[in-house]
Parts: C-alpha cells; structure tokens; sequence
C-alpha cells in the first residue's frame, strides 16, 4: 500500500521553498528597506538595475541640468551621486559643507552599476525623496585653547626674530 | 675610508633647511586668506599656528647654523631629503589641528602624500572641511610638483652655485635654461600661466555643470593644482566622480597629459619648435605605453563586460588609465570597483601604467619615459648587433630634444633606478602581503604610493595598520626623490655613527 501524502509536510515544504525563495532574489528584485552605501559599492553587480532605498546627507551642492539635478548623498561611509528631477531637487534647503549640516535625504529610484545614461557612472535615478531631517547653519565657536596657544607662539616667534636681529647687527 | 660629517657641515645643512622651512611657513599664508575670504574662524588659527612654528624652526635653524659656505653634493642631497622630511612634519600641523584626522600619523600621510604628489589620503569627513584646509591640501600638491626646494630656490636663493646640487637631489637632472634658478622661475612662470588657464577652464565646466561661482572656480584651482601635478586630491570624497561632468573630465585629462610632459618640452613648445613633441623619445615612448596598455587594460574591462559603450569605457577605463599613467590618481569609480569588478587583466595594465609614469623633469613620479626608452634603444641595438654581420656598425641614437648618442653610463644609470623602482614596489607589495592583503591589491597599492600615483583599490584607509602606514609615506618619499639623495641621507647618517673623525 502507498503511503497517504502527507498534506502538512508539502505545505511546510513549500513554505520553506517559498521563504528560501524570497530571502535569496529578494535583492535582485528591490530593496525596499533602506541600504548602505558600502552594500551598493561592494554588491553593485547584484543590485544593478533594481529598485532601491538609499539615504544620506546632501553634500556639496545641488547642481542643476535642464530639467534634472544632480545631487550626492553621503551616509557616512560614501557619497553616491542621485539623479533626480528639477521639481524633486528644489525640495533640498540645505547642502552639506564646513558651515553646513545638509538635509538628510531619504531616496527611492534605480541603482545603476555602469549607467549608460551617465557615462558609467554607479548612481541611483531618484524617483521619491523623503526628507528625513533639515539641514542647518552650524554656528563656528572659536576654540579658545588655539588662540592661547596662537599669542604663546607669536610671543616666541617675536624672541626669535630678535635673536635674528641681534646676530645681524 | 668614510668620514665623519664635520660641524660645517651640520651648519650648512641647517641654515638651507631653515631657508626652506621659512618658506614653508610662508607658503602657509595663502590658506590664511583663504580662510579669512570665507570667514573660517577655526581654520584661520590653525593655519597662524602652523606659520608660527614654521617659521620660529626655520629661523632658529638659519640664525644658529648662519654660513656664507656653498653647498656641496652631500649637503645639496641632505638638505632635500631632510627638507621633504621636515615639510611633511610641519605641514601636517594646520591638518591635525583641522580635527579630520585620527591621528598625526595620518595628517602626516596625507602631507607626504601632498608634497610627493600622490594623492592617496586618510582624511575624514572630506566633504565638511573648510576652504583653507582644502586649498592648503591642493597647494601643497602644487609646491610639491614643482618641487620644495625649488620653491625656495625661486624665491629665497640667489643665484648660488650649490642650489643646482638641491635640483638635481629633487629628481630633476635637466636644466631648462643655463642658469638652475632662472630654471625653476621658468617652471614657475609656465605653471602660473597653466593655473590662470586651467583654472579659468574648469571654473567655466563647473557653472555650466549647475555650481556657484565661487565653487566653481576655487573647485576648479585646487583640481587644476592636482591635475598639474599629477596629484589626485579632490576637494570631495568622491573625487572626480562628485561633478558626474564629460567636459569637467576632458579638461582634467588634458591637464594630466601636460603635467607629464617634460617642462624642457614645454619650453620647446612656447619658443614655437612644436615638431620637437613629435621626435622626442619621451612623447614617442608615452605614445606607445598608453596605446599598448590600454589596449590590454581594455580587453581585461571587455572580458567581463565591465562598461557596455565606448562613452563608458573612456570615461572610467580610459580616465582610470590615463590617471595611471599620468601618476596623477583622479578617480571616476570607487576605490573597491577596481577589486569587486574590474578583471585581474584590467588591473595589471594599470598597476603596470603606474609603475611607468611620466616624462624627466616633470610632476610625475616612477620609473620615467626617458629611462623607458633608453633601455628599450639599448636593447633593440643589441639585438641589431647580434643580427648584423660582426663588420657592421651600429650607430645608437636617440632623440632628446637633440639628436644624443646613446651611451652605457646612460643606459645603466637607467637600469639602476628602474630596477631601484621595481625594487620599491615589490617590497611594499610584499609589506602588504605580510599584513594579511592578497597579492595584486597589495602590488597595486603599493606601485601607486612608489610611483606617486594616487589610486586605491580600498587598502588605504584610516584603519590599516600603522606600519603600513609608515610604509606607505617612506615610498611616496624615496619615489618621489628617485632614492639618490634618499641613500645619500643613508650614507650619512652612517658616516655620522661609524665615520672617522
């Protein structure tokens, strides 16, 4: 006698399959939770052409092309530069610079490994952005201990200079 | 019999190297304004404190060691290798304070680096430091092309016989003009016009790419100040992948050329003997390592399919490449697409690229066109003297910007410091290895600090060990010297220890 299928095992089988299935291709197909920049540089292959979340600060500046702009996002540990639309980028109030926190972008759109558009460039084609935090001004305190330490030295740099003069004489 | 240096000599060293070090500390003005044109507090009083103390050393030095002498050969040598050494210490000061390096070791790094014109770096957060650490980072870049002493030499040196002995230790062996310091107002005077030019080029390329004005063109004087020196620092951490900009490319490449030119072919050029770039054996030999090399480094991209398109494989195979051999290190990819996705074909016709560099008497570092070509003659009239009957005979010639016979002293004075070269890279390769990295990273990474070339395929980085580190900065400075006065600073220190009075 055949042994009766065992409708439960099939059923834990397939979900087993299905799970293996969606853990392994799920990156190939999108990346809907956020990604680090150091994954899309290090897996850029496995990523190319998909759908991905990527976040980071706006660097630089925002520099517009007709209708587009480009715009680099650095998470920490990279920059990748973000192509997005002209309406998208005027929603960028602060850039990222020595007297500047930038806007801390979250983007949604395409990586591209070698983008054929860009000459080859590794970007993302921005399709939605999320600010997640403003940007702002940072306020420069000047650093008491360097300006003692600038009139300490002026004072020796000056000893110095009349050594100098006196050996000229 | 060797002989222990005396206190004269001792003297005379000092008082040059103090000369150099107060130019130095000078030089540290022009960040100065920098910060003070865009109001950076912090940045200001770092740069006042590196000037400072430059300038105290430098006039502690020339006030104790005060001479009338000449330099000889030795202390020519010294004085550069001591003058390189002592730059790098000082001139890592305002970039320490600035708080974006982890430690001295790695300011340290990054002005060797500066000063050798490499452009390899451990700067942190690149994208949020002021103008004037950034425009100090190019400049550095700049006086170091051009060559410390030299710099010294136009500005602070009149007409001494022995500044010839401090222009040869920098590793330029050719006089442009009769006179050594009319020679490097020379350069000077064709790296200005470049700067105005270039500057000007690349400030117009980064409006059109949508930046500011004022970006743009201090973008474009510290690219141009990389580019020309074969450098390869960038304001940003992407390097020149951050314009994401064709015409931004082409005027780099262009820029990158020039600076891999002999300065004694450009001086031919401007008299108006333009056939002279096409004769010359430098030029005719870059001609055909670019050709030879890219075309393998082009089939090594083809075999995995790396880049679908001419437009692609110009802009990251061929720039790579030309950033290669130009020694200058500018980058259009990341760090790591060089290992993830480059083959092991494309990454050979690179490293061999560094390793070959540029012309004589130019900003580039490594083995040299010259010395390239020169071996290659020998060889081929050896070969001819074989293959021709024994009666017959062979003329050697080559063509440096006159018709010169080839002679053995030249060919094997070629040979040495190619094989000194080799030498370098194998043996940072080899440190490398010891450190746990696989050969061709590790070979790759440390061709381009020998060579001064800048590109990194990820080893270089704030946590790498620090005595690879140290590594690193000793073959971006012997490379960049091309070792004579480096062993000559060896020799002394030797002569200092077991020397006879």
């Amino acid at each position: 006698m055949k042994p009766k299928p065992d409708l439960l095992n099939y059923a834990y089988c397939r979900m087993v399959i299905l799970v293996f299935l969606i853990v392994t291709f799920m990156p190939l197909v999108s990346c809907a939770q956020g990604i680090t920049s150091e994954e899309l540089i290090n897996n850029a292959v496995l990523y190319d052409g998909k759908q991905v979340v990527y976040e980071g600060e706006v660097i630089g500046e925002v520099m517009y092309r007709r209708d587009y702009a480009w715009v680099n996002l650095n998470d920490g540990s990279n920059a990748i530069g973000i192509w997005l639309g002209k309406d998208l980028a005027s929603a960028i109030a602060y850039t990222g610079n020595y007297k500047a926190q930038g806007d801390w972008l979250e983007i949604t759109g395409i990586f591209h490994r070698a983008c054929s558009q860009h000459g080859g460039d590794l970007d993302i084609h921005a399709r939605v952005i999320r600010k997640m935090n403003s940007g702002r001004q940072v306020k420069e305190r000047l650093n008491t201990a360097k300006l003692n330490f600038v009139f300490v030295l002026l004072g020796v740099l000056c000893l110095a200079l009349i050594l100098r003069l006196l050996k000229n004489k | 019999m060797i002989l222990r240096p005396n206190t004269e000599d001792i003297k005379v060293i000092g008082y040059y190297l103090g000369k150099v070090i107060l130019g130095l500390g000078l030089a540290m003005l022009l960040p100065l304004v920098i910060g003070l044109a865009f109001k950076e507090l912090n940045p200001i009083l770092d740069f006042v404190i590196g000037c400072e103390i430059s300038c105290v050393v430098g006039l502690l030095l020339t006030k104790i060691c005060f001479t009338e002498k000449d330099l000889n050969w030795m202390q020519g040598m010294i004085v550069v290798s001591l003058s390189w050494l002592v730059a790098t210490i000082l001139g890592a000061i305002p970039l320490y304070l600035s708080g974006h390096w982890n430690s001295y070791l790695d300011a340290c790094f990054d002005a060797m680096s500066g000063f050798a014109t490499t452009g390899l770096t451990l700067v942190q957060d690149l994208d949020h430091l002021s103008y004037a650490h950034n425009f100090w980072r190019h400049l550095i870049m700049f006086i170091g092309g051009q060559g410390i002493v030299i710099v010294a030499l136009s500005f602070f040196v009149k007409g001494i016989s022995g500044a010839f002995k401090m222009y040869v230790g920098e590793a330029r062996d050719e006089r442009i003009l009769p006179n050594v310091v009319n020679t490097s107002r020379f350069i000077w005077l064709v790296s200005i016009i470049y700067l105005i030019l270039g500057t000007s080029a690349l400030g117009i390329a980064g409006m059109l790419n949508g930046m500011r004005w004022v970006s743009a063109f201090f973008h474009g004087s510290c690219i141009f100040m990389a580019a020309f020196d074969t450098g390869g620092f960038a304001p940003q951490s992407q390097n020149i992948l951050y314009y994401h900009s064709l015409p931004f490319e082409l005027i780099t490449v262009i820029i990158m050329i020039l600076g891999a030119l002999n300065f004694k072919l450009h001086y031919h050029i401007w008299t108006g003997n333009r056939r002279e770039i096409m004769k010359n054996i430098e030029t005719v030999t870059l001609f055909i390592t670019v050709t030879l090399l890219f075309w393998i480094t082009a089939i090594g991209l083809q075999q995995l399919g790396v880049y679908s398109g001419a437009l692609a494989l110009f802009r990251k195979g061929f720039y790579q490449f030309i950033s290669a051999h130009t020694g200058t290190g500018y980058q259009t990819i990341y760090a790591r697409q060089f290992l993830h996705e480059w083959s092991q074909l494309a990454l050979m016709g690179i490293v061999v690229a560094m390793s070959l560099g540029g012309a004589v008497c130019s900003t580039t570092g490594a083995i040299k066109m010259l010395r390239i070509g020169l071996v290659f003659k020998a060889l081929t009239q050896d070969i001819k003297r074989i293959i021709l009957p024994e009666k017959a005979i062979v003329v050697r010639k080559f063509h440096h910007v006159k018709d010169c016979f080839l002679e053995d002293p030249q060919v094997r004075s070629a040979l040495i410091i190619t094989l000194a070269y080799l030498v370098l890279y194998a043996l940072g390769a080899l440190i490398g290895m010891l450190f746990g990295y696989p050969f061709l990273p590790s070979l790759f990474e440390s061709t381009s600090a020998a060579a001064n070339v800048g590109l990194s395929c990820g080893i270089t980085n704030t946590a790498m060990p620090q005595a690879l580190k140290v590594t690193y900065i000793l073959q971006m400075w012997a490379g960049r010297l091309e070792f004579i006065s480096v062993f000559t600073i060896l020799g002394f220190f030797i002569a200092l220890i077991k020397g006879k009075p």
